[in-house]
């Protein structure tokens, strides 16, 4: 099933950020988004993945099918890598975390408390709560934020058997992955100061 | 033209301008012709002296009380059906209305009851109700002042106002199971409301009665605007900080 | 839903802090009461179901701040947000999990607090059962403070004075309950009025939990 984004407008705080957002995602494929900061990135992320709601567009095939990965890890301290990841699991219904702590070489920390990990090790655990999910279409915020070179290819590599298995992939960096990827700049969408798209503050104005 | 047009802020300002005069003056007109009329033209109580002629303060303000609360229950749905602006405004401007008028109630409920109870506080059900009243109004301000996008603070106060309204309900009948365990002598008569209050006390009490009814209604007009105007502000200065 | 519960329990119990705070926190309450109104024991028998009722409240009311706000801060609320697990499903569990770890304790350990407050001997059993069926809708009701304080900083406070009101009825049907079988009279209409609050809460507000959750996560 493709995810189509159909003349989405966004807004922020009460102020419109993007405007006419359109776009297609095939199964198999991966999207990478760019913008400069502030640009409405993280907002469109979060509005596909259902944490926020669109002024205005389209969303089709995103219902159920996404999993998100934004800034934080969603790991708890007290908890150790396999108890997190096993609780993820769960949750989604998925049974098996060995596939996804062998991804990202985590087997030597599967019974370290997550609280102790290095901030590159958190991040490699919260993108191996992603492989856990079942969930086709993946929905990344800057996810090689504190990973180092080996890190962000095993991300990749990850990212690329996830494609190969039919799902897909929508990620927001500034990162080079090594992807055959299509690249998608937001700055033609964003909102300049006479926009008006029913945010907020224009009822105001 | 429908009363939705006003949903637009801009045309609620106008409107807002055109009727104000009108309703403060009438406001004071009513507020003070009552409130003379009851402690200087009534004569005093056969069991309760002069002191009875406080039900022309405490009375308007109780309802207003309540109807203030009720007032921001409607304006709170509005907002969650129809997201205007305005209303979710309204409401924020009437709480604090509302809290003093229950303040005025518990305080003049308070100097009413003195006298007979000859102490300046009693848990009375209808006093702990308003009590509790009052907390609820509290919750409700401190929430809007809490909350920094405008936005979310009218969606998280609107559902406070409506859950909080099943729990005042709640409370009102708790309150009652509750004080079954005092004496019965010290009930505060309020349950006249007018029903059982002769006609000469009855007539000054409704002129008293719509004064504070006109006086709400003139605050939460001025305050609205004040809140609108407010919120034009913030939204110009969020408009010059972009395009710059 | 298991996994949840799960999960919340464990850290609970890890977190150092979990059980034992309300606990905690419940018997410092009961004992500053004598020192706060004098050591005779009729006086502090009269007001021994009141004020258990009342460490009780407290005690819940302290754990509600953690209840929501740790997830918040870790991405794990938006992250519930997106999984199969419907919000209001989440939030009950939540809730359970929080009755768990406080209000069940509390309830186990309010007989022998009973005793050093020279609790009536014949009112245990109300007092019991008054705490075991209130003391779940504190947890549902305090959920709901919570969802609505997620995102605000420092919230604690704030908390404390949405959720107190709402608690109300609650802690009059269940003290009265409990003062009624401390002196040995019938307290059925107390504590039934009591379970039916209870169980309207359970049913009714993890959809206002959820929705201002919702509000407050975007």
């Amino acid at each position: 099933m493709e995810l189509h984004v159909t003349d989405l407008n966004l807004a922020r705080a009460g102020v419109p950020v993007l405007t006419g957002v359109s776009f297609a995602l095939q199964p198999g494929k991966a999207l990478i988004l760019r913008g400069p900061n502030g640009a409405g990135k993280t907002t469109l992320l979060r509005t596909i993945a259902g944490l926020q709601d669109a002024l205005s567009g389209h969303i089709t095939g995103a219902e159920d099918r996404i999993a998100y990965a934004g800034h934080a890890d969603g790991l708890k301290a007290m908890l150790s890598v396999s108890e997190n990841l096993t609780f993820w699991a769960q949750v989604f219904g998925q049974r098996s975390i060995v596939d996804a702590l062998a991804a990202y070489a985590l087997e030597p920390l599967a019974e370290r408390f997550a609280g102790t990990l290095s901030a590159g090790q958190k991040r490699r655990l919260g993108l191996a709560r992603l492989l856990v999910t079942g969930r086709p279409l993946w929905v990344l915020d800057e996810p090689t934020v504190s990973l180092d070179a080996q890190a962000v290819a095993m991300f990749a590599d990850a990212v690329r058997a996830h494609l190969a298995g039919g799902g897909a992939a929508l990620i927001a960096t500034h990162i080079d992955l090594g992807l055959d990827a299509e690249v998608f700049d937001i700055s033609p969408f964003r909102a300049t100061t006479n926009t008006r798209a029913g945010a907020s503050d224009e009822a105001f104005l | 033209m429908s009363i939705w047009s006003y949903a637009n802020p801009v045309k609620f300002l106008a409107l807002s301008a055109r009727v104000q005069p009108a309703l403060w003056g009438a406001a004071a007109l009513c507020v003070s012709v009552g409130l003379i009329w009851g402690f200087f033209g009534t004569p005093d109580d056969a069991r309760q002296g002069s002191t009875v002629k406080i039900i022309y303060l405490h009375v308007p303000a109780a309802l207003m009380a309540i109807n203030a609360w009720f007032m921001m229950l409607v304006a709170s749905l509005i907002w969650l059906i129809r997201r205007h602006h305005v209303s979710a405004l309204a409401a924020k401007a009437a709480a604090p209305v509302g809290a003093i008028m229950t303040l005025i109630a518990l305080f003049t409920g308070a100097v009413w009851g003195q006298p007979m109870w000859g102490t300046w506080w009693a848990w009375d059900p209808r006093l702990t109700s308003f009590l509790i009243l009052f907390l609820f109004y509290l919750g409700y301000i401190a929430l809007w002042e809490a909350v920094e996008d405008p936005d979310t603070a009218a969606d998280l106060t609107s559902v406070l106002c409506l859950v909080g309204s099943v729990f005042a309900v709640l409370s009102r009948y708790a309150v009652n199971f509750w004080s079954q365990g005092l004496h019965q002598g010290t009930s505060v008569p309020v349950a006249t409301g007018g029903r059982t209050v002769a006609d000469v006390f009855f007539y000054p009490l409704v002129v008293s009665m719509l004064g504070f009814g006109l006086l709400f209604i003139a605050l939460v007009f001025y305050r609205t605007g004040t809140e609108i105007s407010l919120r034009r502000a913030a939204a110009l200065r969020a408009r010059a900080d972009r395009g710059l | 839903m298991r996994a949840l519960l799960l999960r919340d329990l464990r850290l609970a119990l890890r977190a150092g802090g979990g059980f034992g705070l309300a606990l905690a926190f419940f018997l410092i309450v009961v004992v500053l009461v004598p020192f706060s109104v004098g050591p005779q024991t009729a006086l502090l028998s009269v007001i021994a179901p009141g004020i258990l009722w009342l460490g009780a409240l407290l005690a819940c009311l302290l754990s509600l701040d953690r209840l929501l706000a740790l997830d918040f801060e870790d991405g794990t609320l938006d992250l519930m947000v997106t999984a199969p697990l419907p919000l209001e499903a989440a939030l009950s569990v939540k809730a359970l999990a929080h009755w768990l770890t406080t209000g069940l304790p509390l309830v186990l350990v309010a007989p022998v607090l009973g005793l050093m407050l020279n609790f009536a001997p014949g009112g245990y059993v109300w007092l019991v059962a008054s705490l075991a069926l209130g003391t779940p809708a504190l947890s549902v009701i305090g959920t709901f403070g919570a969802a609505l304080t997620v995102g605000i900083k420092r919230g604690g406070l704030l908390l404390s004075l949405l959720v107190l009101p709402l608690y109300v009825p609650t802690l009059i049907f269940g003290a009265e309950a409990a003062r009624r079988g401390a002196a040995g009279l019938d307290a059925t209409t107390p504590l039934l009025l009591l379970a039916g609050i209870t169980l309207a809460t359970i049913a009714c507000m993890p959809f206002a939990s959820a929705t201002v959750l919702r509000m407050g996560l975007r």
